[in-house]
């Protein structure tokens, strides 16, 4: 990531003022970054409050920490424990994750490497079917569920969620697996080396990292998703997404304790997501932005 | 749905191809890895589609079952004709379009503050994005609970904190979500989403060419001029892919409507009005109806988004 400091500048023909110029813009950098993400920050702060210093007006910032919320949220005052919807949460996104990268590896491989004839319409349908909003399919989906005994079952979100991130991933993965040179796969079959052994030498080392961010970025999307858990899952089946909603309306509102839940279900996206940023972009972008 | 904006692109040269006798074979042995993928996509995005597309042309309470009866389009006008769902349809586009512009403006802002190097960027870079990488129900719970709570809030308990040290005795108390419910909905979202501007700008300002960055400084032109006449046309490309991905994606935003209002006071957005009128009102033929409208609308915004991925995407394949 260098940005424009690939313009080549040295220290000595910065003038005075603009050094000091500089300087300010990189203060209202950390003023716009500290302020922008203020909220979520204080959503960490109040989750380590307790009850009662957390719903104050105006705020208390030097109330004492404690843990209680954490503690409530996972079942510390006799409540529900969120262990349940946790792991399913945690299952149906790694599921649908296998899922996805199964079949779109191969797809990616043959629009990119062993290239099928009018690979770019064949792209454009992918994505085109993510354009495809979500409630449009929700109801027949939601009859299919009920009347094949599929409701409250995790099963058919993991269906659901790899048909929503696929397009994402065989766009992503083709872009990835794109950047390997053919010429070197053409020098390793001429060697005699195989598929098998084609792919694990020549194609994972260069693509192995864009393959692990497309993972991550599928992971993510499957966790977030409340739409789709919200109607057809319950009692079972029931996502951490879902898990916060219902959390609110059965606990009364205990500020501190939101908080805590919200922390603790943002958690692994919010690790995953530092980790990958750059691959994050690019895979939002469906593979356009490089 | 097949959005087909394809039309004018042309097919890259496809990889010489050695002309063999067994070429039908071969053909069917590329496309093989193909297959899986494009059989589970068509079956289980578009055949739902094509159920919905049934539906909506049936009068279909599920609460009467034995009522059910084909009524041809008349579903479709009642959602243009019914006062709340034709709201809905106005309140989509008016979320959409300002969550969307304010989002590019401000992300493009954060763009410019960090293509420099300063102390501590990477940092900066990780608080901004920030946002984006909560899960959207808890940044919409963190908003209506922990922001906008008139009692104790934190907008709210700012005021205060202001009002006593400017010694105001009674400082207003605004009641954010019933007094503002969509401005409250949209600052949400605005917040979830400039960070994802923010990072597409940022790539398209650090894919500048340097050479010719340095040039237009050797022949004196100023940041501002620099801006408007380099830098502006460089990201253009970018600035439409920002915002019609990002339309794409808040047209069809469910999770910040439902948990901030529950689609109330003139905030139920078509998903949120589709939701509603099948899960609450069961009212399956109307919600299928609605359904079908808001895939039209975003076919039509698809279908420009398309056109430019696809115009960036061969500029990538000319490239290769």
């Amino acid at each position: 990531m260098s940005a424009s400091t690939a313009i080549p500048r040295s220290a000595n023909t910065l003038s005075r003022r603009a050094r000091r110029r500089s300087a300010a813009l990189g203060a209202a950098a950390w003023a716009v970054g500290v302020g922008f993400c203020l909220p979520a920050l204080w959503m960490v702060l109040t989750s380590f409050h307790a009850e009662a210093d957390a719903a104050t007006n105006p705020p208390s910032l030097a109330a004492a920490l404690t843990l209680d919320g954490y503690r409530t949220f996972f079942g510390g005052g006799g409540g529900p424990t969120p262990w349940p919807p946790l792991v399913n949460s945690l299952a149906a996104s790694f599921f649908s994750t296998v899922l996805v990268l199964l079949l779109a590896l191969p797809a990616a491989y043959a629009l990119s490497i062993r290239r099928v004839r009018k690979w770019t319409d064949v792209m454009f349908f992918f994505l085109s079917t993510k354009m495809l909003p979500v409630v449009a399919g929700l109801l027949p989906v939601y009859l299919f569920a009920k009347n094949t005994g599929l409701l409250d079952n995790i099963w058919l979100l993991v269906l659901l969620y790899t048909s929503m991130n696929l397009p994402i991933a065989v766009w992503m993965m083709q872009s990835f697996l794109a950047d390997v040179p053919v010429s070197i796969i053409e020098a390793a079959q001429v060697d005699g080396a195989r598929l098998p052994t084609v792919l694990r030498r020549v194609v994972a080392p260069v693509a192995g990292p864009g393959i692990a961010a497309t993972a991550l970025i599928c992971f993510i999307f499957s966790w977030n998703e409340l739409l789709f858990a919200r109607v057809l899952t319950g009692v079972v089946a029931g996502t951490a997404p879902v898990h916060l909603t219902t959390f609110v309306t059965s606990q009364g509102l205990f500020l501190a304790q939101l908080c805590a839940a919200s922390v603790v279900v943002s958690l692994p996206v919010l690790v995953a997501g530092y980790a990958a940023q750059d691959k994050l972009v690019q895979g939002l972008s469906l593979g356009a932005v490089k | 749905m097949t959005v087909t904006a394809t039309r004018e692109t042309p097919a890259p040269p496809a990889p010489a191809r050695k002309p063999g006798g067994s070429g039908r074979r071969r053909a069917w042995a590329t496309r093989a890895p193909l297959l899986p993928a494009l059989v589970f996509l068509i079956a289980v995005t578009q055949l739902p589609f094509v159920a919905t597309l049934v539906i909506s042309l049936f009068d279909w309470n599920s609460l009467k079952p034995e009522k059910r009866h084909f009524t041809g389009l008349s579903n479709y006008a009642s959602v243009f004709t019914d006062e709340a769902l034709r709201e809905s349809v106005v309140t989509t586009v008016v979320l959409t379009a300002s969550v969307v512009l304010v989002s590019v403006i401000l992300g493009l802002a954060f763009a410019l503050l960090l293509d420099r190097t300063f102390f501590g960027r990477g940092f900066v870079r990780t608080l901004l994005i920030t946002p984006f990488l909560l899960v959207p129900v808890s940044a919409a719970l963190l908003w209506k609970h922990a922001l906008y709570n008139p009692e104790y809030g934190l907008f709210n308990g700012a005021l205060t904190w202001f009002g006593d040290l400017f010694g105001i005795e009674s400082v207003a108390q605004p009641e954010w979500t019933s007094q503002m419910p969509l401005i409250a909905i949209e600052a949400a979202l605005v917040w979830q989403w400039t960070p994802f501007m923010m990072l597409i700008l940022l790539a398209g300002l650090q894919s500048r060419p340097a050479e010719i960055m340095e040039a237009a400084r050797l022949d004196g032109a100023g940041p501002w001029q620099t801006f408007r006449y380099l830098t502006l046309p460089h990201l253009r490309r970018y600035l439409e892919l920002g915002i019609l991905l990002g339309s794409v994606y808040i047209v069809q935003n469910f999770d910040a409507v439902f948990t901030i209002t529950s689609g109330g006071l003139g905030t139920a957005n078509l998903p949120y009005t589709v939701y509603e009128t099948f899960y609450r009102a069961h009212e399956y033929g109307l919600a299928s109806a609605a359904g079908v409208v808001v895939v039209v609308g975003t076919i039509i915004i698809a279908t420009f988004a398309l056109r430019v991925v696809s115009s960036l995407f061969r500029e990538e394949a000319s490239r290769a």
